[in-house]
């Protein structure tokens, strides 16, 4: 069922026959895809059909717990991510989580921690990344007066702005977010919709949604995982967004965009 | 005998609500009472002991007291001077040796082995002693482990009656103390605090150092405080393995005699109470200080964290 209608555009990540098992449980079954550079790949789903499991993949954070095993390969730019250092891995591929989590530390120093990691200790390039990264996430004109104030004293919304702009600090291609906005109201949802859409230009995005019509409108491209009884999470149809969401070719996509399951 | 269930049915129905309630409600004032009369007391007993040592210590407090030392013997004379310094001195060797590798443990055996815990492999059998150890030292008298000190640091590695020798056992006092405040508070911050960190291409030991031990500090401070008024109120230790010399310790090998000490050997062999009083005042106005210590440094961490 696997339609790579994006077969023309230059692919990003390619994901083979790829299996994760917790344990016994196997929570995905033989996925395969290509993800495409500088585009938004929105992942949906019903709840539990390992969508957060998927793209936490991509950068290796599963290996955080003790008992997952992985089959299959993921390829980033031609190489094989389980053959690079996982730290060298996550500088490429960064990522936004459900629940904003911004360290305990003023803004300045929330933005500026992933460069002083990766070893800028200069105060003036720091100052730089710091503005540059603000700017990118639309934070900056809110921000930049109270740099020191910690980020923990931010809006939900700002909040999560800042750990995008936390993100883009460190140059990754690629920037995967699990329900970015899940945790944000209508309004701050929206920023952040707009932002996505202006990131795709430098960056490559993956991003998990449980609203639909987030998908719809935010994305370029859509994977639609399901799970059954009997079978782990796999990967029901993939293609256009426009295609998936007008024109479904699987019975199941088509009963889970028109909110009938899930 | 076979209970008439329909008695009680009976029984039942003919009690009068009001009267029931005004019974219940007796029975809370009652609970009440006691309970209050209980903090009552242990609040009076407390202050009594706190004021009478502190006003009546406060008595033979003055300058000179604070800056002339003891002048040893069973006269009780002199004052306790050195007795102030030996005190800061066995806590600074103390803390020195016990804070690192108190929080070098906790951090080991919550940052770096959680995927080994309860497993059947060396690091899960290890992980396992530690703990278990750590909760049977903390309850074990100190006494005994001042006598471990003596066989050891004292007898067996020859330090003799010294600083270095009741700082070593004065670390082993503290150390599950130490480890347990900090395992807590690593444990209380939050998996997503790591997660960002990592998530952002940072090393394993860069997310603990840059990310979780600020996080943690208060909780870690809170533990290195309550471990310096330990060393402050101890005795036993120190008896057996700090000597009791009145001098001004000249070098880790010294004798010394902190003023928990001199109190216990003022108020034993001497009879100068009196000055037994005025050094336990001493104390107790240090021991009250560092609790507010640790009251104020925690609410500025709490304040400095929310950002408000
Ligand atoms: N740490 C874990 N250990 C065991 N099972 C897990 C773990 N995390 C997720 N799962 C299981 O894997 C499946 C997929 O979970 P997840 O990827 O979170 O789904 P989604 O993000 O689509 O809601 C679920 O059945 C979930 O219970
Ligand atoms: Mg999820």
């Amino acid at each position: 069922m696997i339609d790579n209608n994006h077969i023309n555009l230059k692919t990003k990540i390619s994901v083979e026959n790829f299996n994760l098992f917790y344990g016994k449980f196997q929570a995905l079954d033989n996925i395969s895809i290509d993800i495409p550079s500088n585009q938004i790949t929105a992942i949906i789903g019903p709840s539990g059909c390992g969508k957060s499991t998927f793209i936490r993949s991509f950068n290796r954070m599963n290996e955080l717990i003790p008992t997952v095993r992985t089959e299959g390969r993921i390829i980033l730019d031609g190489k094989d991510i389980f053959e690079i250092d996982p730290v060298e891995l996550r500088k490429q591929v960064g990522m936004v989580f459900q629940r904003p989590n911004p360290f305990p530390k003023s803004i300045f120093e929330n933005i500026a921690f992933g460069p002083r990691a990766h070893g800028i200790r200069d105060r003036r390039i720091l100052e730089e990344i710091v503005e540059k990264s603000l700017r990118q996430a639309v934070l900056w004109d809110e921000v930049k007066d109270s740099l020191t104030k910690s980020g923990l004293a931010l809006s939900g919304g700002q909040q999560q702005r800042l750990c995008i702009a936390r993100a883009l600090a460190v140059e990754p291609e690629v920037i995967l977010m699990d329900e970015p906005a899940s945790a944000l109201d209508p309004v701050a949802t929206l920023k952040i919709e707009e932002l996505i859409e202006q990131l795709k230009e430098k960056y490559t995005i993956v991003i998990v949604t449980h609203n639909m019509q987030q998908a719809a409108r935010a994305s370029d491209f859509t994977l639609f995982f399901n799970m059954a009884e009997n079978r782990a999470g796999y990967l029901v149809e993939s293609g256009k967004t426009t295609d998936i969401f007008t024109n479904p070719k699987n019975e199941l996509t088509e009963q889970y965009i028109s909110g009938r399951f899930g | 005998m076979i209970k008439d269930i329909s008695l009680s049915k009976k029984h039942n129905a003919v009690i009068d609500p009001v009267k029931n309630l005004r019974k219940r409600k007796n029975t809370q004032n009652i609970a009440f009472a006691f309970i209050w009369l209980a903090g009552i007391i242990a609040v009076a007993a407390l202050l009594f002991i706190v004021g009478y040592v502190v006003s009546n210590g406060f008595k033979v407090i003055n300058l000179e007291f604070l800056t002339t030392r003891p002048a040893g013997g069973v006269s009780g004379k002199g004052g306790i001077s050195t007795t102030i310094v030996t005190t800061v001195y066995l806590v600074i060797l103390t803390l020195a040796i016990a804070a690192p590798l108190g929080i070098g443990t906790a951090v080991f055996m919550v940052e770096y082995t959680t995927e080994y815990a309860g497993k059947k492999n060396f690091v899960g059998y290890l992980i396992s002693l530690i703990r278990t150890s750590v909760e049977i030292l903390a309850g074990v008298p100190s006494i005994i482990f001042g006598l471990f000190g003596f066989a050891v640091f004292v007898s067996y590695m020859k330090l003799k009656f010294s600083l270095l020798s009741a700082g070593l056992s004065g670390a082993c006092l503290v150390l599950p103390l130490i480890i347990r405040t900090t395992e807590e508070a690593l444990l209380t911050v939050p998996k997503s605090y790591r997660e960002g960190s990592l998530a952002l291409g940072t090393t394993k030991w860069q997310m603990v150092f840059d990310v979780v031990l600020p996080s943690a500090m208060p909780g870690i401070i809170t533990g290195i405080v309550l471990s310096v008024g330990r060393v402050i109120a101890e005795t036993a230790v120190f008896w057996v393995t700090l000597g009791g010399s009145y001098r001004l310790p000249k070098n880790l090998l010294s004798s010394g005699r902190t003023m928990a000490l001199h109190v216990y050997m003022l108020a034993s062999e001497t009879r100068a109470f009196d000055k037994a009083l005025g050094t336990s005042a001493i104390l107790i106005v240090i021991i009250i200080l560092l609790n507010l210590a640790i009251n104020i440094s925690s609410k500025q961490f709490s304040k400095k964290f929310s950002g408000k």
